[in-house]
């Protein structure tokens, strides 16, 4: 309580109340007050960042649902932009378009991208060449999406003389996404631990068993996670398609003719005038973002049961 | 004695032909991804060689006139109009990314984390023409009476204050890009701020520090390479970002004199003119498009290094840095001794 | 063996006039192995399942001898030039400090070192006459002969018990013409030989995973007996189990010598004592001293070994 007797040293006066000690330690008001302030403005800019998510969500199913109905489903867009509801069709070939497009340009770039990621993983491993191949899929990576179908213009359409084709829009959406592909598979692929490439070298298995029966099997629920999110990209994408599939409005299942698809048609559809053809715009932008969240839930869904991270 | 069928020497060249395959087709399977980007890269140039021949590289690079009809493809509103948009969308985007990644990472009570990056993760899973839909027909009619009200206030400042907004403007396109590389910047910071030992954060806040204090000397200073390697991903993929731009941006010929006017940028002008582009001024477009390759080829191999480099200070693999070397998958489980 | 020499048959099992005192450990096996889970499926069947069992039974193992092995990482020389042999049916036990070699030099004998990238290994490492570092050799069909049994227990994690133990065969190069039968008596057999098959044989195709940790060491090493090695390397087996797990695994090594030969790694020295009947010493890649387990622990020749086994260090 009071100081002590004469042997011990001069000090501070000793606090008497818990209070007072505390006190001694407290943070000042100033640190307190720009703690609160930064939490405050990081809070407000989380909130911000979701805004714009909550915003379209629901301004498209505002607009885009009352355009639904079987005939806007089970309908071609008819071409005709001048006039009602009633003759300015469905979307029918869009959606179909963007199935067989995708479709074509998934089964083009799974095989390949799952291939190269292998081939990094397996064999290349930390060579020279391996980090040069990484380093293109890398670069595959940030090119724009219009350049992807300037090029398989050129390759194509300019160097072959012919005209737009449904699979040559598949051939843009491919190089799309396989530096996705590879990317998300190489992941995969090593996390596969390396023990169990050991357990089944050491039983004499040889390496193409080892990867196909142990390796690949386990990398699975993720490479199809993977997969299923690129597809969900290629799907949205308008610019590829733009200049290599062109748009038609008929239905066709000729890969060999132009061919609709959903994002071009709601591109096509934006600039109209008229009120009817802009409202199908809206309707056709929610199938396509309802299609493209049903993919991201089995993907999200099938990561679940994955063995691995 | 072995027993008979298994003796140990040589296979038979049939069974060990499937290695052979696997390897070597593999192999080839990665150097044919390699020999097609050069290939991409020489047609490109290629037919982008009469415009440049036309007006030379810097004619084409810095005269400000795109005008179709009188064949006059000065690229620099075009240039410029990207490098603006970008800007735009870096500046607004990338602190509210990182407010997201802190707030994820440090802030966040545990059982809402996952429902935040899954929302945050959702933004990247609407498609751009999307974005455009709702640009064009939401937000910019809902922005102009505010742009507006800043452009009157602000007339004193060039470029963004005075003059009338028109619908599509630059401000629009900014914004609507921001929103779009919103959820990659934010990944790549809460990657790497995930990396950052809990030793540092634990030191600091044993000193005493309050949690801000803590974000800011232990976490921010860490994180910043790899931060900025994210950014710079943010804006290789702003300035590839083709149809949710071209819609909300307009098509101004020359470049706009001011914030809140139209403007236009390289993807934008291939996306608009392509498709009845003839001759030279097809050839133009092809330009316009190898500048726009090689533009974000040099931001996202800068982007790359630094993310890698960030990246590497952690130690488990993330698809952001699936080129930070591979792993050696049986090397790993070899014990020293 | 059996009373009648052909066809054969299960006729212990039937005649009760012959007496249990003497039958040999073979036709105990052979009864072991017929005694059906499932209701016997008729005369062959029960038959060929005894000779499995008693080929199983008379097969011996090989005696492995390195000549000069020397394993390097890149340009680091970790394994010195040993010289050093394991007989045949034999436990030998290697010992040493921490970062020795020891697990490296036993990597050399089923050529998995050089699966490390930049790694390779120099010397001879003979199996029976055959250098299995030989360029006319299969290195795949070398692990065929050579198995061995990781530190911490990996079986396969996609796969079933049953699987897993039939995954070596499986995977194993050469024709693949097990038939359904056929596979199921190998693996029943190889779960006997590791002690498991009590444990599990009601449930074969609930995940390998599913075990414990004991288990599912002990069906690594069903898994490794499957394809019927002449050599089984262990690498640690026991370090990551408890010490009930260590002492079933320490019974089942007493029990595999008879048809394998085994080389075991630990840095368990009283474990060495208790299943080897040889020891090896190492010392920063080098083979200090070598020779029967009771000399090594009670009178080694070497000072090194001696500060080691009373210790001094390591």
């Amino acid at each position: 309580m009071s100081a002590r007797g004469d042997q011990s040293p001069p000090r501070a006066a000793t606090p008497s109340t818990h209070g007072e000690l505390l006190a001694r330690f407290a943070v000042s008001p100033a640190r307190r007050r720009k703690d609160r302030l930064a939490r405050g403005l990081i809070m407000a800019g989380t909130a911000i960042a979701l805004v714009p998510l909550v915003l379209v969500v629901y301004y498209l199913i505002k607009q885009g649902a009352g355009s639904w109905s079987w005939d806007f489903f089970t309908t071609d867009p008819t071409g005709n932009t001048f006039f009602k509801t009633s003759s300015i069709g469905g979307i029918e070939s869009a959606i179909l378009g963007t199935l067989e497009i995708v479709a074509l340009a998934a089964v083009i770039a799974i095989p390949i991208g799952i291939g190269v990621a292998v081939w990094l993983v397996e064999y290349g491993r930390d060579s020279a060449f391996a980090n040069l191949v990484r380093f293109f899929v890398d670069v595959l990576t940030g090119v724009p999406s219009i350049v992807f179908g300037l090029f398989i213009y050129i390759v194509l359409i300019v160097g072959t003389g012919s005209s737009y084709a449904g699979y040559k829009g598949s051939l843009a959406l491919s190089l799309l996404m396989l530096p996705v592909v590879i990317r998300s598979a190489e992941v995969i692929l090593l996390l596969v631990p390396g023990a169990l490439r050991e357990s089944a070298l050491a039983l004499g298995a040889p390496r193409w068993k080892v990867i196909l029966r142990i390796v690949l099997p386990t990398a699975l629920p993720g490479m199809v996670t993977g997969v299923l999110l690129a597809i969900a990209r290629a799907a949205g994408e308008t610019a590829p398609l733009l200049f290599t599939a062109a748009a038609t409005n008929k239905t066709t299942g000729d890969l060999g003719a132009f061919m609709n698809s959903l994002p071009v048609q709601i591109y096509k559809d934006v600039t109209s005038p008229t009120t009817s053809v802009v409202n199908r715009a809206w309707g056709a932008a929610l199938t396509l973002v309802a299609m493209i969240l049903v993919l991201n839930l089995i993907a999200r869904l099938i990561s679940r049961r994955s063995r691995l991270a | 004695m072995p027993s008979g069928d298994r003796s140990i020497l040589e296979r038979s060249p049939l069974a060990r032909l499937p290695d052979r395959v696997l390897k070597y087709g593999l192999t080839a399977l990665a150097a044919l991804i390699l020999a097609l980007i050069v290939f991409f890269f020489v047609r490109l140039v290629g037919e982008s060689k009469p415009a440049f021949a036309h007006n030379g590289v810097f004619g084409f690079a810095f005269d400000n006139n795109w005008d179709v009809s009188r064949e006059k493809f000065g690229a620099l509103p075009l240039v410029l109009g990207t490098l603006i948009t970008s800007g735009l969308a870096l500046l607004i985007g990338v602190p509210v990314a990182v407010a997201t990644a802190i707030y994820a990472n440090e802030l966040c009570p545990l059982r809402l984390r996952t429902a935040l990056t899954i929302l945050v993760e959702l933004l990247a899973a609407v498609p751009s023409v999307v974005y455009g839909l709702w640009g064009i027909f939401f937000l910019a009619p809902k922005l102009q009476p505010i742009e507006q009200w800043v452009a009157d206030r602000l007339s004193f400042i060039p470029f963004i204050g005075g003059g009338t907004v028109t619908i599509p403007n630059y401000f629009v396109a900014g914004l609507i890009l921001a929103i779009m590389i919103l959820p990659i910047v934010s990944a790549i910071a809460r990657e790497v701020m995930a990396t950052v030992p809990s030793d540092h954060k634990e030191a600091a806040l044993g000193l005493g520090a309050t949690r801000w204090e803590m974000i800011r000397t232990a976490v921010l200073p860490y994180c910043r390479t790899g931060i900025v390697g994210g950014a710079m991903l943010g804006l290789g993929r702003a300035i590839g970002e083709t149809i949710a731009v071209t819609i909300v941006i307009g098509d101004a010929p020359q470049l706009g004199k001011h914030l809140f006017g139209q403007g236009y940028s390289l993807a934008a002008v291939i996306a608009n003119e392509f498709g009845e582009a003839q001759g030279l001024h097809r050839s133009a477009l092809f330009a316009a498009g190898l500048v726009l390759f090689v533009l974000t080829l040099l931001v996202n191999i800068a982007a790359r290094l630094l993310v890698n480099r960030a990246a590497r200070k952690g130690t488990t693999p993330t698809a952001t840095q699936g080129a930070a070397g591979g792993g050696q998958p049986v090397a790993g489980a070899v014990a020293g001794a | 063996m059996t009373p009648d020499a052909s066809p054969p048959q299960t006729a212990n099992v039937k005649d009760p006039t012959v007496d249990p005192e003497s039958r040999t450990e073979q036709e105990r096996d052979a009864i072991a192995a017929s005694t059906p889970a499932k209701p016997a499926s008729g005369t062959s069947a029960d038959g060929a399942k005894a000779d499995a069992a008693r080929a199983a039974e008379s097969k011996q193992g090989l005696g492995v001898k390195l000549e000069g092995l020397r394993a390097f990482y890149g340009e680091a020389e970790q394994v010195k030039g040993i010289d050093l042999e394991f007989d045949a049916n034999e436990v030998t036990a290697i010992i040493g400090p921490s970062g020795c070699g020891k697990s490296t030099m036993v990597r050399c004998i089923n050529r998995m070192h050089e699966e490390i990238p930049g790694a390779h290994a120099e010397g001879r490492v003979m199996l029976d006459q055959l250098d299995v570092y030989d360029p006319s050799v299969d290195v795949v069909a070398v692990r065929r002969a050579i198995g061995m049994v990781f530190q911490k227990p990996n079986p396969f994690p996609t796969m079933s018990v049953f699987d897993n133990v039939a995954s070596g065969l499986r995977l194993s190069s050469g024709r693949s013409t097990h038939g359904k039968a056929d596979l199921r008596m190998k693996v029943e057999a190889a779960l006997r030989g590791a002690g498991l098959w009590d444990e599990v044989a009601d449930r074969l195709d609930a995940p390998g995973a599913g075990l414990s940790g004991g288990q599912q060491q002990r069906l690594c090493i069903a898994r490794s007996l499957a394809v019927e090695p002449e050599v089984i390397l262990m690498d640690e087996p026991c370090s990551a189990l408890d010490p009930i797990a260590t002492l079933k695994i320490e019974e089942l090594i007493e029990e595999l010598k008879k048809r394998v030969t085994i080389v075991i790694v630990t840095h368990n020295m009283q474990q060495a004592a208790r299943v080897a009947d040889r020891t090896a010493f190492m010392l920063s890649g080098e083979l200090v001293e070598v020779g029967p387990t009771n000399d090594i622990f009670t009178k080694p020749g070497d000072s090194r070994t001696e500060e080691y086994v009373t210790g001094k260090f390591g």
